[in-house]
């Protein structure tokens, strides 16, 4: 099969690691050939997390070659952008959760807040389809990562990966009361 | 839910989905390990997470997060001359503070076998350099396996185990970040637990374990004579291994994750060279790679950081006078940064144009504001610093260490404008005070570090009189690495222990002037800063606050745990931005109009903010504002 490779991003905190792992695994269950790697630095601290999943049988190192990245996951919005402008392809997709941290210069009044019309601006032009997912009412900001992945099931957005993938993948990481809350949130928008 | 201490004690043989760091645990297992030992620093803690997955009475080897990295590698040597097979783990400079005992290693007889697990950092992702571990392995006659992926670190260090025990000789596992980090399916072997045989072994007739004089002569002639035996297990393994690709004009000579990045940069080149992938980093199967160089015209050493290898291997094609062309790197960047895919692809297409293409794509500048990490919310750091910044001239000096704390020399703070070490802030003030009476001199620790490698710049303060101020950071754990408990906890990794108070340690080596206060008490901590910065004599600081982060953690787990946060009295602000600008907490959220509101994604509700703002505009958690806010 031809490779598929996924970029996510996000701040420390977010639970970037865990929807990467749900994903690695909802691939390997799909029976892909599959890798991931995660890189965090020092960013428990607040800086930038990014993981890396490449699924296909002609992959070698978990980290994504320039130019090569068909599908980016973000949990914030200036992360989205600067992943859609740095390592997505042209004519891939963009999908991201629209809450904001805002970084150090931005709340030093140095450097302006990315809008939103900043994103569609730059993915309108490589014909880079723009998701954004928000939703007001979440129980808790740890399942931002929930609600993006239930909108990347909903659109399709990983080729071959089906609901009964994610749900499995789901179960291998999660239990009891935390399993039901993230499964429940995830449910939602199939049956919306 | 799959739970990892089950999966790592499985008797079948299976395979499972993990990452380099948990595969190698696995491999512990396996080996029949009795010994562990580590220092927490990154890439390498989620080994000792694999660890703690596998509850204590069931964990088939002892572990413990020791001191410092010298003391778990002299743990380890010491149960491994007791006849145990043992490990040691930390990060890459972990080595240099371990280095007085680890270039003794090989010259011993280690009868239970010793295995130093290395998590080396190319592209210094959480290290303060770069620096190529197996500069010390050739220093010290150490072999040196190097994985490149999950896969490999578990049947690497099943062998680095093997030669350990047969050879009685330390073997390094070089990781690398993207190593440890990677995850893949890994198929793993049975497990037949062994009844390990708990008898003290030492015995000095298995010595000389006293290297001196003629003795460590001796010694250096058996250590050298160990790595030829190894080296030929080297010519023996089929763990170097060859990609024949049929291509007698190139070949690649490569090795652990810059192996991965060249497989994926000759997609699609215009012709694949014959690649020798070496698991033996150190000795060189010196055999194999001669006939390698015997059958191509042009070998291209691809290799990580420094030219180690490519060296060597010149050294080979001179001495036999081969008439390959040996291309190795050719520019200062060549020894600089990770060997990833793109890297790689770069490094090809310099060397072989006409095989592979530049790559179009080069990278797209960075659209977005840049994110440096940041002290968290709550972090009594930050408190520490919009305080003690208050009590300095602009033109005093401040030291860091390692530690979160370092972050403190990012705006808006900047405090800390010197890093080096593990402890080496106490001694650099100290030379920075000589001749020195205009500008004070401030040094920053953390409490791990503290007893990590503190002591010995604290003592010498007190015994030559230097006239510093140390500001300990106390936040009773170690937190940048991932909250591991450390000598003042009163936890270690396996129960509970007796706590060592840094105050009780200081007091007993007789510092004149300590004093202490909660760091959200910031007016008090001014106050105790300009007061110890006006003696004239060695005077310590404990800025004492939990770390936050693991305390809110913490909290989340209880049922009852419902989160808050302060607000702004929209009203009341008068939008002076102290609280954005100078404290800097990342919870403050500006609009265009210059309004500040709360992002309660980030905020805990500790309220050490509060107290900074002039116009009392933030309200605290759970209370309403004049203007009725919330």
């Amino acid at each position: 099969m031809k490779a598929f490779n996924i970029y996510l991003s996000g701040v420390g905190g977010q639970g970037i690691g865990l929807i990467s792992e749900i994903i690695l695994r909802a691939a390997d269950h799909a029976g892909f050939p599959v890798k991931s790697v995660d890189t965090h630095g020092l960013a428990q601290r607040g800086g930038i997390v990014v993981s890396q999943i490449r699924i296909g049988d002609k992959v070698y190192s978990p980290i994504i070659p320039a130019g090569q990245t068909d599908l980016v996951v973000s949990l914030e919005r200036h992360e989205a952008f600067r992943a859609a402008g740095t390592v997505l392809k042209d004519n891939s997709c963009l999908i991201y959760y629209d809450t904001i941290w805002q970084p150090l210069s931005v709340r030093l009044n140095q450097t302006a807040e990315v809008a939103e019309s900043d994103i569609q601006d730059l993915c309108r032009g490589r014909g880079i389809q723009v998701i954004s997912v928000f939703h007001p009412d979440l129980p808790d900001i740890r399942m931002q990562n929930m609600a993006v992945l239930s909108e990347i099931h909903g659109h399709r957005l990983i080729p071959g990966i089906d609901l009964k993938h994610y749900r499995t993948a789901m179960a291998d990481l999660m239990s009891g009361a935390m399993l039901a809350e993230n499964r429940g949130l995830f449910d939602k928008r199939l049956s919306a | 839910m799959k739970k990892m201490g089950d999966m790592l004690l499985r008797r079948d043989a299976f395979s499972e989905i993990v990452m380099g760091n948990t595969a190698i645990v696995r491999a512990m297992v396996e080996a029949g390990t009795r010994v562990v030992s580590s220092y927490p620093g990154s890439p390498t803690p989620e080994i000792a997470l694999a660890i703690q997955s596998i509850p204590k009475n069931d964990r088939p080897f002892y572990f413990e997060f020791s001191t410092n990295e010298k003391v778990a590698a002299e743990l380890a040597y010491g149960a491994a001359v007791n006849g145990h097979l043992s490990t040691v783990f930390f990060k890459s400079v972990g080595l240099n503070v371990a280095a007085d005992v680890f270039v003794q290693l090989s010259l011993m007889n280690i009868i239970g076998g010793m295995v130093v697990v290395l998590g080396d950092d190319p592209g210094a992702n959480s290290s303060q350099n770069e620096q190529d571990n197996r500069h010390y392995a050739h220093m010290s006659y150490t072999p040196v396996l190097e994985p490149a992926d999950p896969t490999d670190v578990y049947h690497f260090y099943l062998e680095a185990a093997r030669l350990s025990q047969t050879h009685r000789m330390p073997v390094i596992l070089r990781l690398t970040t993207h190593v440890c980090h990677a995850k893949e399916r890994v198929a793993f072997g049975a497990w037949n637990p062994i009844q390990q045989d708990d008898t003290p072994q030492f015995d000095p007739a298995n010595g000389p374990y006293i290297p001196l004089t003629t003795q460590a002569i001796e010694q250096k002639r058996t250590a050298m004579a160990r790595l030829e035996r190894v080296r030929q297990r080297a010519e023996e393994t089929a763990l170097n291994r060859v990609v024949d690709n049929g291509n007698a004009a190139r070949g690649v000579i490569t090795m652990g994750l810059p192996f991965l990045s060249l497989m994926d940069a000759l997609d699609g080149a215009a012709a694949q060279p014959d690649i020798l992938k070496l698991a033996y980093v150190h000795p060189l199967a010196r055999d194999t790679i001669i006939r390698f160089l015997s059958s191509h015209q042009e070998v291209k050493i691809l290799e990580e950081l420094d030219d180690v290898v490519e060296n060597q291997i010149k050294a080979m094609a001179f001495d036999r006078k081969l008439p390959v062309t040996i291309v190795g790197k050719t520019q200062p960047e060549d020894w600089i940064g990770e060997y990833t895919p793109d890297k790689v692809h770069q490094v090809l297409s310099d060397t072989w144009p006409d095989m592979v293409q530049p790559s179009p794509t080069l990278k797209a500048d960075d659209p977005a504001p840049h994110r440096p990490p940041q002290m968290c919310p709550g972090c009594g750091h930050r408190s520490a610093f919009h305080a003690i910044k208050q009590a300095l001239s602009p033109t005093d000096i401040t030291v860091a260490d390692i530690g979160c704390h370092t972050l403190g020399f990012l705006p808006p703070y900047e405090m800390g404008q010197l890093l080096m070490c593990m402890g080496a802030s106490t001694a650099m003030a100290s030379g920075l005070r000589l001749f020195n009476t205009s500008r004070k001199v401030v040094a920053f620790m953390g409490d791990s570090t503290f007893f990590h490698a503190a002591l010995p710049g604290i003592i010498n303060a007190i015994f030559n009189r230097h006239p510093i101020t140390l500001i300990l950071m106390e936040n009773g754990t170690t937190a940048m690495t991932g909250h591991q408990d450390h000598a003042a906890s009163g936890k270690n990794f396996n129960e509970v222990t007796d706590k060592i108070p840094v105050r009780q340690v200081l007091e007993g080596l007789g510092v004149k002037h300590i004093a202490e206060v909660d760091t959200y008490q910031q007016a008090k901590l001014a106050e105790l800063v300009t007061e110890a910065t006006s003696i004239d004599e060695f005077s310590v600081v404990i800025a004492r606050h939990p770390c936050m982060l693991k305390f809110t953690r913490e909290q989340r787990k209880n049922a009852a745990y419902r989160p808050k946060h302060v607000t702004i009295d929209q009203g009341v602000c008068e939008r002076i931005h102290t609280c954005i600008e100078t404290f800097g907490c990342p919870t403050f959220t500006r609009d265009s109009q210059g309004n500040i509101t709360i992002n309660t994604d980030l905020c805990i509700g500790d309220g050490s903010c509060i107290q900074t703002c002039p116009t009392k505009a933030i309200i605290p958690a759970g209370k309403k504002g004049k203007g009725g806010e919330p």
